[in-house]
Formats: structure tokens, C-alpha cells, sequence
């Protein structure tokens, strides 16, 4: 279906790739895909990675390519998190659709196989059942299995073990770069080097987030982007805040702390954020032994986890008033250890 | 009408706090239709919620501003059962504001059929402008896992009709793969100078006179939130006019309340007061206070009052039971249990300081 004002799609999705070859850095997956294309045969196949890495986008590109946009209807289920009634809804789709039979004939130059594909998108919540294998074995001769998640945990062990799995690794500076510089070069944008690598570093791997922030960014900034401006629209907190709040945990005084954590609370950095840069800034500084470092670390690595668990300013707050003993290494943090 | 509602600025360009934000914004939707979804996050009363009907406008026009607000039951199709999700809509023409986390448990369905289906259909405009509509979800920190999972795949694959607006206090509690869909964009709250300058913006507005140092004073009070200072602001107005330049500026009453607790505790622990705290803490919780919030604002109170040996045990404890609060049903047993929990530690600690003089 063809989007009746293409021009108005963000981004992230006008430059989707629409074939297989175009995924970049996925390298292990294009080559079996681009295999599969030829043979016209291939295995049930689980994807996992973090968010924007190519996952989906490689999905709907090898169906695409394999049945051409005539068949693509009724030969392609593609089910996401948004269709998960509970695993009874979830089969009844799968079981209609796999039904109808279908033929092997080359059409209009697609490869054409005689099976169907069901993309599972988002099943990380999908497939804890059993009930899930057991119609993927009553179809497994007319159908093919396409999941994809976040987490490979978090499909249940005989599932994967039918699968060829694929980690779609965070994309790398260079392919990032690349990537981003064909989409400047579409689009009528000059990016210098600095900012072009000062792009890859505040996206961390994933693609989706570098190109809209290039957007905001040339939406904001004009044609002409520097690094500084991808920092105002990447939300990166500022080094300053971070400095401000390390000192004030170094020196130990509650109230300092207190203050300064307000401070964080009241301009609205998210703690997560704000932990993995005071991570930083603790493993570069050069006044706090090795030893020291290694407590820290260790301490800030577990309130990561729990703050991942208690999501909220209180806590933040807390942690962070926590943090200031740990320098003390009198431990409350201790404490937490139950989680 | 209030003076909060009476003096949210309407369009982009009136905004007194956060004129860099609008601006950008402003530059975000003209001219193409190309936006990305966007996530306002930042405290709360720091203006997100002007900022996002300030863009509306600007979007749409002031057409934007014609909102009926609607009860609506929808049947959803559950599975293995049909159910009916309640949920209130804010709607224009073009946008559609709700707040999904208020179908509990079922906010999924929500997010699964409601949203789904209204990002799906495509808005009829005559004049083949503007062919997208915006979804505004409100406080979408507070949507369980499987429903942020579930607005995933919708945000990408109607794209080309719906834009996204979300909202939140607390952008880590939005999962990533989310939050790398959209523009996140912080709001923060204003400082206490911006404060101060509504709130003469405002007194100018009323033609009132304002002691000097007075309009500080309620900034200062208000804790970074412009929504809390314009109320205070108000209230005094109403308490006492004309202003003098110490008059007393009352607190909301709920943190009055919490105050009152919090010297409860100081100046007796013992069963029975804990008991007559309990009631207190039942009525707030009544009233709709989040508990999260009366333990923040009551450790607070204890924090101020507290010898510094104490402190770092007493955020423990809050920090212990506010965990234990969430993953719990019953937030009065754990509010109550850090009340007990301090009347211990404070009461040891007086006794041990009584030894140390005695
Ligand atoms: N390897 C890649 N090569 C080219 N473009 C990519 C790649 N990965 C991501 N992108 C870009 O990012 C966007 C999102 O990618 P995609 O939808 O495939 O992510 P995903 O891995 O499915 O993420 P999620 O886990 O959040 O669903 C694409 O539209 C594309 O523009
Ligand atoms: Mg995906």
C-alpha cells in the first residue's frame, strides 16, 4: 500500500530499507537471506537485538522480496505486540491463515515459495506458552516462523531451539556513519566530522534514534548541523550537571546532596541517564583510588538496577543521597541487596 | 475560572517560560509534515501540558482549541472474553487526548484497540492539508510493560497518518524501545526568577500591587512548580489583599497535613500515637494523594527535623519501604510500617543521646 503523502512519514521511516542487502552491519543475516532468495527455501529464523538495530525492518524486506507486492497480502501475517489477546487469539490467527493452501509459482520475478510467513514481531511477551510450538509444528511444512525481540531470553527454550537465531548487534560507528551520511546526502545536509561521529556516540548503536535526531536537528538547525546542536536534541545531560552533582556526593554532606538531587529532580533528567554518565565521569576521575572506583562501580551498577525497579524520583533521590555514604564506604546501600 | 487556566498561554509565542523549547517546536511542524512522534518529559507542573496545547494550536489552528471532552465505554475483545474499558477522551477534529493508564490493569486493551483503530483511520480533510491527526497520551510512565510493547509496531506502521505526543514525569520509566521512536524532549521547571515573572505577568494582568519581594517569596515556596505557585499566588490573593510584604503564604493543604504528621511523630512514639497517624495517613490516601508522594513529602518533613546521624538510616528506610509500596497492594501498611520503622530508630537515638548527657 503505497502511503498517500509519502512526504509526510518522519524520517526513520522514509528511509527504511526496503531490501535485504540494504540492511546494514547485519552482515551473518544478509548473507543467509540473500541465500534464501535464491534457493526460495529457508529455516524459521528469531531475531533479537536492542530497539533499532533492523530487526522489523529486515522482516518485512525478505517478505517483501520473496512474494512481491501482489502476494505479499496473503502470504505474509505479520502479528506485533498490538495483536496479543492471550495465546487462544494469537493461534486462531496463525491456524487461519496458515490453512489455505498455497502453490509454488514464480510471479512477476519474485521467488515465490510455497509457504507462508508469519512474522511475530515484539514477541517478547508472545510465546511464553506452549501452545505457541505446537501450531508452529502443526504448520511448520506450509509456514514459516519469523520472531523477533528484544530480549532472547525471553522466548521459551524449544521455540529458539527451532529457530536460526540472529543477533542484530548495536550498529558501529562506521556503519552508523555511513548510513547517516547517505541519508545527509538525500536529504541536502552538511554534517562535519565531529558532529558525524558525536551522532554515532549519543545514539549508542541504534540507527532509529541517530536518524531523528538528525531530523529534530535539521528541522532546527537548518542544513547546516554541528555537533553542538545534535547534543541540544539528543537530551544528553550537560557535563556541568553531572560535575556538579559528583562534587556535592564527594564531599559527603547530606544536605549538599539533597540540594543537588532536587536540582537533577526539578530539571527532569532521567535517572537512568544520569547514572550511566556519572559512570562515566567516576571510572575517568583521577582523584578516587582504583580500589574505590571498583566499589562505586559496583554499587551504581546494582541502583541501576534497581532504579530500573523503583522508576521514580523518590528513589533517585534516595540512591543518590545513598551514593554520597558509599563514598564514606560505610555501605547503606547495602541494604538494597535484597532485590 | 482559575488563574492557572485563565493565564496558560494559548499559542507558542505567548509562552513565558520555556520560549527555546517553543520556538523549536514552532520549527518542528511547519512547513513539512514530516515531525517525528515526540515524548515531553519532565516534573510535574513544569508546563508540558501548555507546551502541548500551545503545539496543537500552531499545528492545527484554532480549531484545536474546540474540545469536547467524552465518557466512552468501548467493547473490547479480550481473548477469551469481551470486556468494557471506561475511559475519558479530550477531542478536536484533529487530536485525541487521553490518558491510558487509567484503564488499570486493562490499559493494554486500550493501547491494543483504542489507539490502535483511532491511529489507524485516516482523517478526511477537504483541503488535503494536514492528513494526520495527533494522539496525545497522557502520564505514559504510568502504562504497564505490555501496553508500551503494544504501541510499538502502531507508532511505526501508521506513521504516515498519526503523530504520537506523549507525556510523562519519568522518561526512564518508558521503555527504550519507545522512547527510540520519538523525539524525547525535557521540560524543566522553570526556574524561581521565571516564576517570579509569571507571576507578575499575571499581577500585572489583575492590576494588583505587589510588596517587593513578595512574588520571590511564593516562588521560593512553590518548589520549582509554576502550577503550585500560581495557586498559592491566588490563594493569597483571595486570603488577603491588598498584599503585605510578609504576609504569610499558606501551603497546600495536604502538605499542611503532612507537617502535622510529621511533628506527630517527633513528639510522641508510642503504639497509640502510631495508631492515630494510621487514620491521618488513610484520609490522604483518601483523597486521591499518591502514596509515593506523602512518603516523599513526609520524609522530607522528618529529614528537616532529623540529627544528621539520622538521615542517611531514615532515606534508607524510605527508600526500603517505597519499594516495597510498589510492589505491594496495600500502600497504607507500608507508610505505616515506615513510620514505625522511624519511631524506632528516632526514639534509640533519643535514648541514646539522653545517656550521653545523663
Ligand atoms: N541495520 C540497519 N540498516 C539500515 N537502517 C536501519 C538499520 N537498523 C535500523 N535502521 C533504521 O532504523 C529504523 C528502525 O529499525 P527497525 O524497525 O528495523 O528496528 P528494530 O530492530 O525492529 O527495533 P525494535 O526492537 O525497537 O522494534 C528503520 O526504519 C531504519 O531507518
Ligand atoms: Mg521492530
Amino acid at each position: 500500500m503505497a502511503p498517500m503523502f509519502p512526504t509526510s512519514q518522519p524520517w526513520v521511516e522514509k528511509y527504511r530499507p526496503k531490501q535485504v542487502k540494504d540492511v546494514a552491519h547485519q552482515d551473518e543475516v544478509v548473507r543467509v537471506l540473500t541465500n534464501t532468495l535464491q534457493t526460495a527455501n529457508c529455516p524459521h529464523m528469531l531475531f533479537y537485538g536492542p530497539p533499532g538495530t533492523g530487526k522489523t525492518t529486515t522482516a518485512l524486506a525478505i517478505a517483501h522480496q520473496l512474494f512481491g507486492p501482489q502476494l505479499y497480502k496473503s502470504r505474509v501475517l505479520e502479528l506485533n505486540a498490538s495483536d496479543d489477546r492471550g495465546i487462544n487469539v494469537v493461534r486462531t490467527k496463525i491456524k487461519d491463515f496458515a490453512a489455505v493452501a498455497v502453490g509454488s509459482s514464480r510471479q512477476g520475478g519474485y521467488p515465490c515459495p510455497p509457504f507462508k510467513i508469519i512474522i511475530l514481531d515484539e514477541a517478547d511477551s508472545m510465546t511464553e506458552d506452549n501452545a505457541l510450538r505446537r501450531t508452529m509444528e502443526t504448520y511448520s511444512k506450509v509456514t514459516r516462523f519469523f520472531f523477533i525481540c528484544n530480549y532472547i531470553s525471553r522466548i521459551i527454550e524449544p521455540l529458539a531451539s527451532r529457530c536460526a537465531k540472529f543477533r542484530f548487534k548495536p550498529l558501529n560507528e562506521d556503519v552508523m556513519s555511513s548510513r547517516i551520511l547517505h541519508i545527509c546526502n538525500e536529504e541536502g545536509i552538511n554534517l562535519d566530522s565531529e558532529a558525524l561521529s558525536t551522532l554515532s556516540s549519543i545514539s549508542q548503536g541504534d540507527l532509529r534514534r541517530a536518524i531523528t535526531y538528525l531530523q529534530s536537528a535539521a528541522r532546527l538547525f537548518g542544513s547546516s548541523i554541528t555537533s553542538r546542536d545534535l547534543i541540544n536534541v539528543s537530551g544528553v545531560i550537560p557535563e556541568e550537571a553531572i560535575q556538579s552533582l559528583f562534587s556535592a556526593c564527594k564531599s559527603g554532606h547530606f544536605d549538599l546532596a539533597d540540594s543537588e538531587v532536587n536540582n537533577v529532580i526539578a530539571e527532569g533528567y532521567p535517572v537512568s541517564q544520569m547514572l550511566s554518565q556519572l559512570y562515566d565521569v567516576i571510572v575517568q576521575a583521577v582523584d578516587v583510588s582504583d580500589e574505590q572506583k571498583a566499589r562505586i562501580c559496583k554499587k551504581l551498577g546494582e541502583s541501576d538496577k534497581v532504579v530500573l525497579h523503583f522508576f521514580c524520583c523518590v528513589t533517585c533521590n534516595l540512591f543518590l543521597l545513598g551514593f554520597s555514604s558509599v563514598w564514606h564506604l560505610c555501605g547503606v546501600f547495602s541494604g538494597f541487596n535484597f532485590i | 475560572m482559575l488563574w492557572v487556566d485563565k493565564y496558560r498561554p494559548k499559542t507558542l509565542d505567548k509562552l513565558i517560560v520555556h520560549q527555546d523549547i517553543a520556538q523549536n517546536l514552532k520549527k518542528l511542524v511547519t512547513e513539512q509534515q514530516d515531525c517525528p512522534h515526540l515524548l515531553f518529559y519532565g516534573p510535574s507542573g513544569a508546563g508540558k501540558k501548555t507546551l502541548i496545547m500551545a503545539l496543537l494550536r500552531q499545528i492545527f489552528g484554532a480549531s484545536a482549541d474546540k474540545v469536547k471532552v467524552e465518557n466512552k465505554t468501548w467493547k473490547v475483545d479480550a481473548g477469551t472474553r469481551n470486556i468494557d474499558v471506561e475511559l475519558t477522551t479530550l477531542s478536536s477534529t484533529h487530536h485525541v487526548e487521553m490518558s491510558p493508564g487509567d484503564a488499570g490493569f486493562q490499559d493494554r486493551y486500550v493501547v491494543q484497540e483504542i489507539i490502535k483503530e483511532m491511529a489507524k483511520n485516516r482523517p478526511i480533510d477537504t483541503k488535503g492539508k494536514r492528513g494526520f491527526k495527533v494522539l496525545v497520551l497522557n502520564e505514559v510512565d504510568r502504562l504497564s510493560r505490555e501496553a508500551q510493547h503494544s504501541l510499538r509496531r502502531t507508532m511505526e506502521k501508521y506513521s504516515a497518518s498519526c503523530r504520537l505526543i506523549l507525556c510523562c514525569n519519568s522518561s526512564s520509566k518508558v521503555t527504550e524501545a519507545v522512547r527510540s521512536r520519538c523525539l524525547n524532549i525535557r521540560i524543566n521547571a522553570p526556574s524561581e526568577d521565571e516564576i517570579v515573572k509569571v507571576l507578575e505577568f499575571i499581577g500585572k494582568k489583575e492590576g494588583l500591587q505587589l510588596p517587593a519581594g513578595f512574588t520571590p517569596r511564593i516562588a521560593q515556596k512553590s518548589n520549582r512548580s509554576l502550577r503550585r505557585a500560581i495557586l498559592l499566588f491566588e490563594t493569597c490573593r483571595v486570603q488577603q489583599y491588598p498584599f503585605t510584604p510578609n504576609q504569610a503564604i499558606p501551603p497546600m493543604d495536604w502538605e499542611q497535613y503532612v507537617a502535622e504528621i510529621a511533628s506527630d511523630i517527633l513528639t510522641e512514639q508510642s503504639p497509640k500515637r502510631l495508631f492515630q497517624i494510621r487514620g491521618k495517613l488513610y484520609e490522604l490516601l483518601t483523597n486521591c494523594i499518591p502514596p509515593e508522594v506523602i512518603l516523599k513529602r513526609l520524609l522530607s518533613e522528618l529529614l528537616k527535623k532529623s540529627d544528621a546521624e539520622l538521615k542517611l538510616e531514615v532515606s534508607h528506610w524510605a527508600a526500603y519501604y517505597e519499594h516495597r509500596m510498589r510492589l505491594g497492594q496495600k500502600a497504607i501498611f507500608h507508610l505505616e510500617a515506615f513510620v514505625a520503622k522511624f519511631m524506632s530508630i528516632y526514639k534509640s537515638f533519643l535514648l541514646s543521646q539522653f545517656a550521653a548527657f545523663g
